[in-house]
């Protein structure tokens, strides 16, 4: 077994960089692309977490729902990323800015 | 170092390599395949800490499922004239400010805790996970299972809803 924090390491690196990829990224694509990761980022704590209590299965329980949620979240993301695209002609979020005018 | 050690640190270098790759590249459709190397890498490690099923389910639904809808999002999202779609960067001093900081808290928190198990009676009681998963999924978890079933199909048709394109009914 590897030590648990090397897991928790990575996952906060991940997170982190997810984070920045949401927020500098002007293409609506990659923010889904960093929310994806940062999904990611806490299905790996969870199944780090579930190694340290042994003889449950619950951490893993949560990661495949979280999985699941995260496919649902993909896939009606960019159902409205390409219409948007189709009414707007940009895939820009700033763009995208019809109440603040 | 023994094998599954360095497969271990291996994966873990594989991730978060192509995740911090992610934040420089700017065409999307790279972007798209790091993210892929990412979570794949990222299944890896699953395996090695004891979650084969979960490892197995992250490369069905990423590398089946989430690649090819990202990748007909570019392809329906780009103009037509053979020129890669290049990303721009925005509010790139914010960003790095907030997700640097979020990662130095972590850091320190983390380096703040430990998390002392016997490694040997964890490598005991996990050894065999995948028979255990699939008689919660049945037993404790079979309704947040039939839920997720229906939620599935919720989205599922919500999408195909929302992105057949409809003229007359502009949003």
């Amino acid at each position: 077994m590897f030590p648990v924090e090397h897991f928790l390491y990575l996952a906060a690196l991940l997170f982190s960089v997810g984070l920045i990829v949401v927020i500098i990224k002007r293409n609506m694509i990659m923010v889904l692309l960093g929310i994806e990761l940062m999904l990611n980022a806490s299905n790996l704590n969870l199944v780090a977490f579930n190694q340290l209590h042994t003889g449950s299965n619950s951490g893993h329980m949560f990661a495949l729902f979280v999985i699941i949620v995260a496919v649902c979240e993909a896939a009606v993301g960019l159902a409205i990323v390409i219409q948007v695209y189709q009414y707007y002609q940009t895939s820009v979020p700033d763009e995208v800015s019809e109440l603040n005018d | 170092m023994s094998i599954p050690s360095f497969m271990f640190y291996f994966f873990e270098a594989v991730a978060a390599l192509s995740a911090i790759a992610l934040i420089f590249i700017r065409n999307v459709f790279y972007g798209a395949l790091l993210l892929i190397i990412c979570l794949l890498a990222l299944a890896g490690i699953y395996v090695l800490a004891f979650a084969e099923f979960i490892a197995v389910t992250q490369i069905l639904v990423y590398a089946g499922g989430i690649l090819v809808v990202i990748i007909f999002g570019i392809m329906l999202t780009t103009k037509i004239s053979g020129k890669p779609l290049v990303v721009e960067h925005a509010y790139v001093f914010s960003g790095a400010l907030t997700g640097i900081s979020f990662f130095i808290l972590f850091i320190y928190f983390l380096s703040k805790e430990s998390f002392l198990v016997n490694p040997s009676a964890v490598v005991q009681a996990n050894f065999n996970s995948i028979n255990p998963v699939g008689i919660a999924l049945m037993s404790d978890f079979v309704l947040p299972f039939e839920v997720a079933g229906v939620l599935l199909l919720v989205a599922l048709v919500g999408a195909a809803v929302i992105a057949s394109s409809t003229k007359s009914k502009k949003i």
